[in-house]
């Protein structure tokens, strides 16, 4: 059965299944990335004086700033594996559109690494004095913070593979790239703490991870191209 | 002419930002000159060596 | 009709020749229309009524500014057109756009500062404008050195022209939360420059540095570009007589 004769949507399912099964299978490198979001934001009531009512103004910029530094270690898991033994090849070779596998590479790669922060995110903020009204808004921002976060991120992991030692430099590239979201995201956690309605930073975030998601393919698909050579 | 120097009171911020700006427009400058003046240089050798490699 | 001339500009050796014969016109130019500014700038502007003589930091921060800016776009531009149309010409002028561009952007945080202490009380203000031209930098800077880290040219060439459309189409949105961000909080930002209602003689002088410096970013861009197309063109023939014409 030729690649071409199999319809895009099928190839994709194909490609989702196999990447959730391989990553099963080594569950602990997906559990990494939410291990040190829990660290971080440890780390800030630590440093500070844990008292609930001072936390509660910081809470935004932790939980933010862990979501932020967690997705960075976490594109290491995007093209590492696929990369190395030549699969990312294949998929660029194998006749279905290659901005569209790449996506599907990333849905995956959220579901692993950004979905469980969406998850934990209320737990951590309560931790650091968010009130329990606050969650909705807190929940929603940080699923449309992760989402934009893992496709800008991806394109920062596909220009990297043209590297051979990158470390600093893909932060270096993503996190200028990210601030818009970090913006938006902490100004909506902190307005969801004060009891404020959410709605205009969660729509700008929200337009974000469209833009994201419409014009991150393009780009990651032509560095993934280049970093292939 | 003091009075021009001493920009209002407000003379060690206004001059400084002069000083710097004159310096990275020069150092630009400077080091364009430099690099074009070495790729030509660089470009002379290697022609001359292929013209007598190409004599031999 | 245009194409042509489009593929001819893309020609190493009729690129050097022309940038050659072009850069005095940019030069002379640039150097005009900057003396006029700093005389007119700081001699015969009438001081500020809110910032006295303290405003003249002007005449140097605005051209800086929209140089840092410019210059990326310029970066931005010619590296999507020498990954679309093949061009080494305009990867080469990419590449030289990157040192001048974080060069003036360096400068104008610096110069943003030095006018923010007198007008501010702090060298630092998070202010909306100097926030984005930060970030600016680190997208500079990012670029280089993606560049840096690529060993093969033409993988540098291409990698860097995605990280550098990327980063073009991020600017404006990055400008446009840095300033959200900001009016949240309310900084008092004295610095307004750029008033509507400016005399002629204090934004003529302006109006003349900031054409001044654009033609000297393209004289600079164009000796450059040179250089770089020389080295990336290793052993072609047409050197031989564009070196003997200098």
């Amino acid at each position: 059965m030729s690649a071409s004769r199999v319809s895009f949507p099928a190839a994709a399912a194909l490609l989702m299944a196999r990447d959730l099964r391989l990553a099963m299978r080594r569950a602990g490198d997906s559990l990494l990335p939410l291990g040190f979001f829990l660290v971080v934001t440890t780390l800030f009531p630590l440093s500070l004086d844990p008292e609930l009512s001072l936390l509660r103004d910081i809470a935004p910029a932790a939980l933010w700033v862990g979501a932020l530094l967690s997705s960075l270690l976490a594109l290491d898991l995007l093209f590492r594996d696929d990369g190395q033994d030549g699969a990312l090849e294949q998929l660029a070779l194998c006749g279905q559109p290659f901005a569209g596998l790449l996506l599907a590479k990333t849905a995956v790669h959220w579901l692993l690494t950004g979905l469980p922060l969406v998850l934990v995110a209320p737990l951590a903020a309560t931790a650091l004095g968010a009130p329990y009204a606050a969650m909705p808004g807190i929940l929603a921002a940080v699923l449309l913070g992760t989402v934009a976060l893992s496709l800008i991120g991806a394109v920062g992991a596909g220009l990297a593979l043209s590297i051979r030692r990158n470390g600093p430099l893909l932060a270096l590239l993503v996190l200028p790239l990210a601030v818009p979201v970090l913006i938006f995201g902490a100004r909506a956690t902190a307005l969801a703490i004060q009891g404020e309605p959410v709605a205009a930073p969660l729509y700008l975030l929200g337009a974000i991870a469209v833009l994201s998601a419409t014009l991150a393919p393009w780009a990651l698909a032509a560095a993934v191209r280049i970093g292939l050579e | 002419m003091m009075r021009f120097l001493a920009m209002g009171g407000y003379a060690a911020y206004v001059w400084p930002c002069y000083a710097l700006t004159a310096f990275v427009v020069g150092l630009n400058i400077l080091w364009a000159r430099r690099l074009l003046r070495s790729a030509q240089r660089e470009a002379r050798r290697r022609v001359s060596a292929l013209k007598t490699a190409s004599a031999l | 009709m245009a194409w042509v001339w489009f593929h001819k500009f893309g020609s190493p050796p009729h690129f050097y020749r022309l940038a050659t014969r072009l850069t005095p016109w940019f030069a002379w130019p640039a150097l005009m229309l900057c003396l006029y500014g700093l005389i007119g700038g700081l001699g015969f502007a009438p001081p500020d009524y809110q910032q006295g003589d303290g405003f003249r930091i002007i005449y140097v921060h605005a051209p800086a500014a929209w140089l840092s800016l410019m210059v990326y776009v310029v970066m931005a531009t010619s590296a999507a057109v020498g990954l679309i149309w093949r061009m080494n010409v305009a990867h080469a002028v990419a590449a030289s756009c990157a040192v001048i561009g974080a060069s003036f952007t360096a400068l104008a945080l610096l110069t943003g500062m030095i006018w923010g202490r007198p007008m501010w009380g702090t060298y630092w203000e998070w202010d909306p404008r100097l926030t984005s031209e930060l970030l600016l930098l680190f997208l500079y800077l990012g670029y280089m050195g993606l560049r840096n880290a690529i060993d093969d040219l033409s993988r540098a060439d291409r990698a860097s022209a995605v990280l550098a459309i990327v980063g073009v189409v991020n600017v404006p949105i990055i400008h446009y939360s840095v300033i959200w961000w900001n009016s949240l909080h309310q900084a008092p930002s004295v610095m307004k420059f750029g008033r509507p209602t400016m005399p002629a003689s204090m934004l003529l002088p302006l109006l003349a540095m900031l054409a001044g410096f654009t033609l000297y970013f393209v004289a600079l861009l164009l000796t450059r570009t040179r250089a770089e197309v020389l080295r990336r063109e290793r052993n072609a023939r047409w050197i031989v007589q564009a070196l003997a014409k200098g």
